[in-house]
């Protein structure tokens, strides 16, 4: 039992990421595939940040009486990695737009017949 | 003294004119610009690998952080070909460039098209130099993101669909790299990659770094197209421009297989990652399907854009069964092989590009009789379709000769019955564009065209002089390949 509950964050990890995979993989609508990634690169925020915890240990500023830090580099790591989905989101939305322009369709069945039948 | 900063400059360079590109906006200037920059990017290249070839590995430390704490670019002779390929590329590609591009793509959009493809230059030659894994993420995402781009420019509207599914799928593999680099730095500590080999040995029996090792072989094979991952290359390698087709078939999945190749040898060690996790069995099984299946689809394409595209996820095939032997001489073959398809099919969508150019379609049925028309294009598409298939004095038959060899080095003679009915798939469906265009009458109402610019056809036809004079006098790639392949394989044994 502890073990299900001390790791609760890994597992919130785990079913965010499966969340998310699944919505890529299954929705047919692109804006809810690119819902779905954004979720699942998130999942992976979060497993960046909870491996950062170091037990007992504070924000890392350095204070008279402590000695133990948690690990800010993972943080920064993730900032990075933010901007980098935040990118990737933008441009799958901007994607999106000049599909439906193109396509008059956000659903990937009916871009696909439409691809057919030229 | 500038001489030790080129590993930074390198990337710097192409990286800080992007914006100048965007700045300019109007089209020959921002050409010009990038043109500029590719051919210095190239200067620097052949700089690097004389002084690697001099005085061995480089290292260098970003703004002078230490090594395991800062950030360190690493150059060995692996990198340095690697650097060759993808400089080499770049500034023979860009001259082609001016005139595709002016009639592939609106005027508006010229100048974002040469700022995009200068990040991506920064973004591919970034994950080559970087010897930290986080810093690997965030080049290939630099290099993925443009690339998504570039894609979508293409000139019908299946592009923006090919540059959404390979946005989709090259998501995911990024994100697959970073969940295996978390997992790395959970139980190392450090994210430098030479130094995760060294801690690496304590810990390597444990689940957490076998799920590492699975995550990023997974999102890497994504990025380099191996089959079954295949799945977005040809959309994308199809409707991209004709340029960007030619740009991303030599490099970006090249850099794919070297990132590979860091990861199996560099980061986890031979012993990790061929004995205690078999990755050279299943790699090899894999290149084996990639070589026989796509070159079978291939022979089916009507679209000879797409047909090159299934050609290629086969002779990634190639150099990947060459990686999957773990031995001096397979990793050799490999990277030769890898060096020398990079200029054939460079060269083979090229010449497609200028077909595209005058005819305004690379369908077969539109190619009968082209080759009266267009004799220099055609030529040039046959000598690379020659060396594609590996007939003696061609590049190509050099890299099957030692892939040949390294197989039966090791008693795979099955393999070596694979490499040759592959060829034979290939011999096929080069015929059929050249029975077309070469014997077949053009029907009536075709357009008369005229030879493509000599700005496109010299691009071309030095790749092509290039693949002659490697078939003829291999010793120089060779040597810089095996003396590569010798490295990795000293750093993977421990």
């Amino acid at each position: 039992m502890s073990e299900l509950l001390g790791h609760y964050n890994y597992w919130i990890v785990i079913v965010l990421m499966m969340t998310g995979f699944y919505i890529v993989i299954a929705r047919p609508n692109l804006i809810k595939k690119v819902i779905g990634l954004f979720i699942f690169q998130t999942s992976v925020f979060i497993f960046f940040i909870s491996i950062a915890k170091v037990e007992g240990g504070t924000a890392p500023i350095i204070e008279e009486g402590i000695s133990v830090y948690s690990n800010p580099l993972p943080h920064v790591l993730i900032l990075t990695a933010i901007v980098v989905g935040l990118a990737t989101t933008a441009l799958g939305l901007a994607l999106v737009v000049r599909i439906r322009e193109a396509y008059g369709t956000i659903n990937e069945d009916d871009i696909h017949v439409q691809d057919e039948e030229r | 003294m500038l001489s030790t900063h080129l590993p930074a400059l390198q990337v710097v360079l192409p990286l800080a004119s992007a914006p100048v590109c965007l700045l300019l906006r109007h089209p020959r200037h921002a050409w010009a610009c990038a043109l500029t920059i590719s051919w210095l990017v190239l200067a620097i290249a052949v700089m690097l690998v004389q002084q690697v070839a001099a005085t061995g590995t480089i290292s260098y430390a970003i703004g002078a952080w230490a090594t395991p704490w800062g950030i360190e670019y690493r150059i060995d002779m692996a990198g340095a070909l690697m650097i060759l390929v993808v400089a080499t590329i770049g500034a023979v590609v860009l001259p082609f460039a001016g005139r595709s591009i002016q009639q592939e793509i609106r005027k508006k959009h010229s100048g974002l098209f040469y700022t995009c493809f200068l990040l991506c230059l920064a973004g591919l030659l970034g994950i080559v130099v970087t010897g930290d894994a986080f810093n690997l993420f965030v080049f290939l995402e630099i290099s993925s993101l443009s690339s998504y781009v570039l894609i979508s420019l293409g000139c019908t509207r299946r592009a923006l669909t090919a540059a959404f599914q390979y946005l989709v799928m090259g998501t995911i593999g990024a994100t697959f790299i970073l969940i295996g680099v978390g997992l790395l730095y959970m139980l190392t500590g450090t994210l430098n990659m030479v130094d995760i080999s060294q801690r690496l040995t304590e810990v390597a029996d444990t689940r957490t770094i076998r799920v590492a090792f699975a995550f990023v072989t997974v999102g890497v094979s994504i990025k380099l197209a191996l089959f079954p991952l295949h799945l977005w290359l040809p959309n994308a390698y199809t409707f991209a421009p004709s340029v960007v087709s030619a740009f991303f078939a030599a490099t970006a999945t090249k850099v794919g297989i070297y990132v590979l190749l860091r990861l199996f040898f560099t980061v986890f060690g031979i012993g990790f990652s061929f004995v205690a996790m078999h990755v050279g069995e299943i790699m090899m099984l894999l290149a084996a399907a990639a070589m026989m299946v796509a070159s079978l689809v291939a022979i089916f394409q009507n679209n000879v854009k797409r047909m090159l595209a299934y050609s290629s996820v086969a002779q990634i095939g190639y150099i990947i069964l060459g990686i999957s032997l773990a031995s001096r001489d397979g990793v050799a073959a490999g990277m030769i092989h890898l060096f020398n398809h990079a200029l054939i099919k460079c060269a083979l969508f090229l010449s497609l590009g200028c077909i595209f150019l005058r005819l305004g379609s690379v369908e077969l049925q539109d190619m009968r009789g082209l080759a009266k028309r267009m004799p220099w294009t055609m030529a040039a598409f046959v000598a690379g379709g020659l060396s594609l298939i590996g007939l003696p004095l061609t590049s190509g038959f050099i890299s099957k000769w030692y892939l040949v060899g390294a197989a039966l080095t090791d008693g795979y003679w099955p393999l070596a019955v694979l490499i040759l009915l592959s060829s034979l798939l290939a011999l096929i469906y080069i015929w059929r564009v050249v029975e077309t265009a070469y014997f077949q009458v053009p029907g009536a109402g075709m357009p008369l065209v005229k030879e493509a610019p000599a700005s496109m056809l010299i691009p071309a036809w030095l790749l092509i002089g290039a693949n002659f004079y490697i078939g003829v006098d291999a010793s120089l790639v060779s040597g810089i390949a095996h003396q590569a392949a010798g490295i990795l394989i000293e750093q993977g044994v421990r």
